[in-house]
């Protein structure tokens, strides 16, 4: 049996001709949208008061005491939804020393010159990222929120403290929509990426393209298996 | 108050000493920071704790509870030593020339004539020496040594300084600071005013306490005076009402007295108020006394009231006993000689010294009537509210009727504020529920009863079957008509005395004042002080015309002072002996040369020559009295007496034990504690968010200041393990109280005769009924002991013992 | 038909009596009066709620809470109560004679107590301050609120909270650099004193100013209180009190409550008065910088995305690396020592 360093258990190839690998199971597709979801209500919601020319967004909820009211729990539900997608996730976005090849040459990544860069596992550099900067903007959004949450912890900071929890607040929910912003547009701009989490599946082609360490131990994987 | 609460503003300096008016009186206060602002008045506060006054002071003494007569002694000491005497005023206007009688005197701490075994003083040699003519010698030089000026000199030299330091507690510098301030006040132009209340009176010699301050303010010649006076302040709105109608057990309205079994007939009741003049060509102006208890008698029973039946004296109590006040009904309710108790507008439970023993009392009765309109723990003495009431409810057989009465909103008529304004008020609501008047109510009981005595005869039915009655609604006699007959009324023609054919009033119409009642019948007058409040002018207390043409707070169209609508008593004073304003730029009255007049109304005949006729027209020699004569029952001068519970001896006689006449009962000795036991001096209060027990009742009071607590010093909180806001028990030889402990550096323990004395401030206010949370009053501690001339109770200095408790209270 | 002379007179009375701050000693008006505290009256909003084009020009107002002439009656705080139907609850002495023990969404006001031993002088002092909202020129409360037209402030000074418009976030909280805001946990809405708007509004003083028993608290126009101020700090400094002055810090613009204090060079000894507040930097660059470069980074990121996803090729996966992915799993697979096969 070959080592697993490089993919998730589920992950498996599920036709040769033409290749197609399963890259996400349903559940952590579920998960994903369920993330997504409620991180664009917490978007919405948040900037509903984040900013007054955009308190028109509260409509959206039935008002801004339900937005006031809502926010904090979708919030939860994030983060509850995230951590779950962090345990599914985190110990292949774990750096290793061939990020720091891909990072130093970005300017060939941005050019698609993928041939001249290390071969990656089932993440590269840039999706370790997001996904480090989810993990790290969703805690301090989690934490300085609770600080904030006057209906349950009215009393749980000082007044001085609350106002960095705000701040932090709000910096965190400008940097961590620029997060979404880039992961957006990373899976539109990175084609045949979206399927992995609609479908569940990616084509060969992709797979080679890259991440092909993945593929590659997908394959020896699947070969390895002792006959019955 | 001899001057009214306006007039405050007119002062230089204000001492508050006995008293915390900021506290207890925060809408009256408003005029001492009128004169701070606007006059440069300083203030200062002598006080055991720094008291909220004393937060706005310009200087604050401490001074140990029960010790004022030394602290006020030390200061006429310091002024005659100092000369800061107003001379002219005190030569002309006080007894200090009159020569006393050579028996008097005063050795280890008591005055001539004491009977150890009667507790009482035989006064006959506290008096003036009286020429064949008639008149007391007087020595205008003040040479001669028995001259009042020199005792007094005597008296007060023991009161020095270091025994202030010594006795009061007061630091030394403290204490000639303060004279200082108040020496500057001895000037004619500079005045001191003097405001007190409960401090000064809720001790067992409380009436002496005054007496000192007031002897001060005559020697800095600030009697009668703008911003000068003695100003009590009164707790309660209409407490003035109270005494003025004769509330008193042993008086009648307008301070008449109702005379005693020695007095069985009316010319023997006579024979000891004839007031004569002790000096020549002076008013003694109590020489109208039979006109005014005439036209009394005659507005009680009308036509039963005739000079052939002398005015039926007859149907007047004779009290075989100087006062039925009440300690002394308390005492005969707990010894089982009283059946009903009507209980009117009045919390003893929490009020009355000794709980314990008022629980035993109300025990004791057969029927007690609460007329009151709100719920007190006097009503529901009976009921077990756990340790905060644990009494045995199956045990007390007493039948307690509840009357509910109206509060002030719901009624209209005249409060009478502590500078005597009768203030006419008109109803905002009505009384809820089953509420009534408290006229209707005691109209209701009178009826009743006379129709009793009507179908039944009695021993004695006259006084009730020939009350006069003549009220429009005999169940309900009206505010208006009620006022009317206080004013008087003329039930004959009332003609000039001067001049026989000029009526001055027809019959039937009312009187114009106090100077048109006779004692031949023709006039009914229910309180003749207050009379000219309601006559053919009108009802003057109605009247709300704030004007004041001379800017001295006088506002002489602003309801009605009685007496005559005058604003300050003694107010000849303010001027010199040739009728001019001490202070020009202050005057309130002066001569013209042919009369007085002014902005207030003159206190003396108008054409009264101001060099012979002398301010102080109620007294038989004219003049004020630095020395008392037998007026008071213990003594002619203030001396240093310690309360009946003190952490110290007497300095002038260890063997004295609080005042040597005060009202106690042989039943209460035993429950005197002693500092052995009792180390700490505690003082009662109340706290201005409060008003007494009543507001126990408003969710907003109580809101402001709802658990009871009691009040140290951080030293005394240390040694005793006690923390701020935790709970203590505080008790003494006559019950205890638990409370929350609010450990403050504004009391701080005081050394006295070379031992550290310790204050514990106990505020009144909680007890089992109403919104407040449930406590103790100070009166589960405070000793069963009256003052020696009014009985009020030793509240402000009393001993306890004190340590922490755990755990709250339950209930 | 005399009626519109009657209108006129009806109407020129209102006029005089629509800007006339008044002090809360003096008589009010007697005649009804329009409230002048509207929406025309609005100069700020919170989050860019809206304001009067051409507000009414009200005087200035202030409230002058004189600590020298406090007696802490806490008369204030009934009337503050009464007028404001509020229900503070029967709390426990704690062994302070605050009560309630702080500021509430019930209680808009405070008296706080402070002992204080001066050094200088070796007397004690009991520092009585009536705490409650500052009335701030430049109000933290409102700069942090993202509820629009939920805080205003009225020409003549006085910033109120719209509750209608309130969310309930608290923001308000954090922004105010006094510590006055209060929530209430059951409207989730934040309540503090008015100053009475309503009462002023018609011409009347504030509640406290009017039960006030020794004119400790006196309102009236800005300019007449400052005079009164002086006036009082004078007779202040002739009793002693060398540092005696008027708090009416700069820092927030200026404060329509002010205080005259014994000691105005501490002012934190009366129960910690901030000496010198001012809107805090994190809640001023929270409500400055932040949102406009936030909301510029986020839109110009979302555009540049969407651009770049629109206008450019992308990344995309070629018939050849198809092959190439075959090839490579094929090759893979095979090249497993003891392979059985393929698992697919």
């Amino acid at each position: 049996m070959a080592g697993r360093q490089f993919s998730e258990s589920t992950d498996e190839i599920l036709s040769l001709r033409p290749v197609e690998v399963r890259r996400y199971v349903t559940f952590t597709r579920i998960n994903h949208w369920f993330t997504a979801l409620c991180f664009i209500l917490l978007m919405l919601s948040g900037f509903a008061l984040f900013h007054p020319a955009l308190f028109g967004l509260t409509a959206l909820f039935g008002g801004g005491q339900t937005t006031r009211w809502l926010h904090p729990f979708i919030g939860i539900a994030l983060s509850v939804s995230f951590l779950g997608m962090f345990v599914q996730l985190v110990h292949l976005n774990i750096l290793r020393r061939e990020d720091l090849v891909w990072t130093a040459q970005i300017g060939d990544v941005i050019a698609g010159h993928e041939e001249r860069l290390p071969e990656l596992g089932k993440y590269n550099f840039g999706q370790k990222s997001v996904f480090w900067g989810m993990f790290w903007l969703i805690l301090a959004l989690l934490i300085s929120g609770i600080m904030m949450w006057y209906q349950y912890f009215p009393d749980l900071v000082s007044v001085e403290t609350r106002r960095i929890a705000i701040f932090v607040h709000s910096v965190s929910a400008v940097l961590i929509v620029l997060v979404l912003i880039l992961h957006i547009f990373a899976a539109v701009w990175t084609q045949g990426t979206l399927r992995a989490m609609t479908r569940g599946t990616v084509t060969g082609g992709w797979s080679w393209r890259h991440h092909r360490k993945w593929l590659r131990e997908l394959a020896r994987r699947q070969s390895s298996k002792p006959a019955e | 108050m001899t001057n009214s609460w306006t007039d405050i503003k007119n002062t230089d300096l204000v001492v508050v000493m006995g008293g915390n008016a900021a506290e207890a009186h925060p809408c009256g206060f408003k005029w001492v920071t009128e004169a701070k602002h606007h006059r440069g008045a300083k203030l200062i506060v002598v006080d055991p704790r720094f008291t909220r006054t004393a937060a706005v002071s310009d200087y604050y003494a401490p001074i140990r509870p029960g010790s004022d007569i030394v602290f006020l002694m030390a200061l006429i000491r310091w002024m005659i030593e100092n000369d800061k005497v107003q001379w002219d005023y005190v030569k002309a206007f006080t007894n200090a020339s009159f020569i006393v009688k050579d028996e008097f005197g005063w050795s280890d701490g008591l005055f001539t004539g004491y009977d150890e075994q009667k507790r009482d003083f035989d006064r006959s040699s506290w008096d003036y020496v009286v020429g064949d003519d008639g008149f007391a010698v007087t020595d205008p030089t003040l040479q001669n040594p028995r001259c009042v000026w020199n005792l007094l000199k005597a008296h007060v030299d023991a009161y020095t300084p270091e025994m202030v330091e010594r006795v009061c507690g007061t630091p030394k510098d403290r204490f000639l600071k303060i004279a200082e301030m108040i020496g500057e006040c001895s000037s004619k132009t500079k005045t001191m005013t003097s405001m007190y209340a409960l401090g000064w009176t809720q001790h067992s010699k409380g009436a002496q306490n005054i007496r000192g301050m007031a002897m001060l303010q005559l020697i800095l010649g600030n009697i009668g005076v703008p911003g000068g006076g003695m100003n009590a302040l009164r707790g309660h709105s209409n407490i003035q009402g109270l005494t003025d109608l004769g509330l008193m057990s042993n008086l009648i309205p307008g301070y008449l007295n109702i005379p005693t079994e020695k007095e069985p007939d009316w010319a023997t009741y006579l024979k000891s108020r004839a007031f004569k003049p002790l000096m020549p060509g002076q008013t003694s102006y109590w020489q109208n006394y039979p006109k005014f208890m005439v036209s009394f008698m005659k507005a009680m029973w009308g036509e039963a009231a005739q000079k052939d039946n002398d005015w039926a004296f007859h149907y007047l109590p004779k009290l075989d006993v100087p006062a039925y006040d009440m300690l002394r009904m308390f005492e005969l309710m707990d010894q089982d000689r009283v059946n009903i108790y009507f209980c009117q507008g009045f919390n003893p439970l929490l009020a009355a010294p000794n709980r314990g023993k008022l629980t035993r009392a109300f025990s004791k009765l057969k029927l007690m009537v609460i007329m009151d309109p709100l719920e007190t723990e006097t009503a529901r003495f009976w009921e077990n509210h756990g340790e905060y009431n644990p009494v045995d409810s199956a045990a007390i057989q007493t039948e307690v009727i509840q009357l509910p009465s109206s509060c002030f909103a719901e009624d209209e008529g005249a409060l009478v504020n502590s500078g005597r304004w009768l203030q006419w008020h008109w109803a905002a609501a009505e009384p809820p529920g089953d509420a009534k008047l408290d006229t209707w109510i005691m109209a209701q009981i009178f009826n009743r009863v006379k129709a009793l005595y009507q179908t039944e005869g009695g021993v004695f039915p006259d006084p009730i079957l020939n009350l006069a009655w003549g009220y429009a609604d005999p169940n309900e006699p009206k505010p208006d008509e009620l006022a009317r007959e206080m004013n008087g009324t003329a039930l004959g023609d009332v003609f000039d005395p001067k001049d026989a054919a000029k009526m001055l009033t027809a019959a039937g119409k009312q009187v114009k004042s106090f100077a048109e009642l006779r004692d031949d019948g023709s006039t009914a007058c229910g309180c003749w002080i207050y009379s000219g409040c309601f006559n053919e002018d009108g009802n003057n207390m109605a009247r709300r015309d704030n004007a004041d043409p001379s800017g001295l707070g006088v506002h002489p169209k602003w309801a009605w002072s009685w007496p005559l609508n005058r604003r300050t008593l003694y107010n000849r004073a303010s001027a010199d002996l040739n009728g001019q304003p001490w202070d020009p730029e202050r005057p309130i009255i002066q001569w013209t040369g042919e009369k007085w007049e002014g902005n207030d109304v003159p206190d003396i005949s108008p054409t009264a020559k101001p060099g012979e006729v002398m301010p102080f027209i109620m007294n038989p020699e004219g003049v004020s009295r630095l020395f008392s004569r037998g007026m008071m029952r213990d003594g002619p001068f203030p001396t240093h007496m310690e309360p009946f519970e003190s952490p110290v001896q007497n300095v002038f006689n260890a063997r004295m034990r609080g005042n040597p006449v005060a009202r106690v009962f042989e039943s209460d000795v035993e429950t005197f504690g002693d500092a052995s036991e009792f180390p700490y001096v505690a003082t009662s209060y109340r706290l201005t968010e409060h008003f007494h027990y009543w507001t126990k009742n408003n969710v907003v009071n109580a809101a402001l200041q709802p658990q009871g607590f009691v009040e140290l010093s951080v030293q005394l909180a240390e040694e005793k393990g006690i923390t701020n806001g935790g709970w203590v028990r505080v008790w003494s030889k006559r019950g205890e109280i638990r409370a929350k402990a609010v450990v403050t550096r504004r009391i701080k323990p005081m050394i006295c005769d070379g031992k550290p004395v310790h204050v514990i401030g106990i505020p009144l206010h909680w007890g089992f009924v109403g919104a407040a949370k449930k406590g103790w009053g100070p009166n589960s501690l405070t000793p069963y002991v009256g003052d020696a001339n009014i009985e009020t109770p030793e509240y402000k200095a009393f001993l306890v013992n004190i340590e922490p408790a755990v755990g709250e209270a339950v209930s | 038909m005399n009626i519109p002379v009657t209108q006129a007179t009806a109407a020129t009375a209102v006029a005089a009596a629509t800007d006339s701050p008044r002090t809360a000693v003096s008589n009010p008006p007697v005649q009804p009066m329009a409230s002048n505290l509207g929406q025309a009256a609005v100069v700020r909003s919170s989050a860019g709620g809206p304001v009067a084009e051409q507000p009414t020009a009200l005087t200035k107002v202030a409230k002058l809470i004189d600590i020298s002439k406090c007696i802490g009656c806490k008369a204030c705080q009934s009337a503050c109560i009464e007028w404001n139907d509020t229900h503070p609850a029967i709390g426990e002495n704690v062994g302070l004679y605050e009560n309630p023990h702080d500021l509430t969404d019930q209680m808009f006001t405070l008296m706080r107590f402070a002992e204080y031993d001066n050094p200088d002088t070796g007397d004690f002092e009991w520092l009585i301050r009536k705490d409650g909202c500052m009335h701030c020129e430049d109000p933290g409360c409102l700069k942090a609120c993202p509820a629009p037209g939920a805080i205003v402030q009225y020409s003549n000074g006085i910033v109120d909270f719209i509750h209608e418009n309130c969310i309930g976030c608290g923001y308000c909280i954090s922004g105010c650099p006094f510590d006055i805001p209060r929530m209430n946990p059951v409207e989730h809405k934040v309540y503090k004193c008015t100053l009475c708007s309503d009462r002023v509004a018609v011409g009347q003083g504030p509640a406290c100013a009017k039960a006030c028993p020794t004119q400790a608290i006196t309102f009236g126009s800005k300019d007449d209180m400052t005079t009164l101020a002086a006036e009082r700090i004078e007779d202040l400094k002739g009793r002693g009190y060398a540092n005696a002055g008027l708090y009416d810090p700069q820092g927030v613009g200026g404060t329509h409550v002010m205080y005259v204090l014994q000691h105005a060079d501490k002012p934190s000894l009366y129960n910690d008065l901030p000496d010198d507040p001012s809107i805090s930097g994190v809640v001023a660059n929270w409500k400055g910088a932040t949102k406009p470069v936030g909301l510029a980074a986020v839109g110009l990121a979302a555009a540049g995305a969407a651009a770049m996803a629109l206008f450019s090729r992308g990344n995309r996966v070629t018939v050849e690396d198809e092959r190439e992915a075959q090839l490579l799993v094929r090759d893979e697979m095979d090249s497993v020592p003891g392979s059985t096969g393929r698992d697919v």
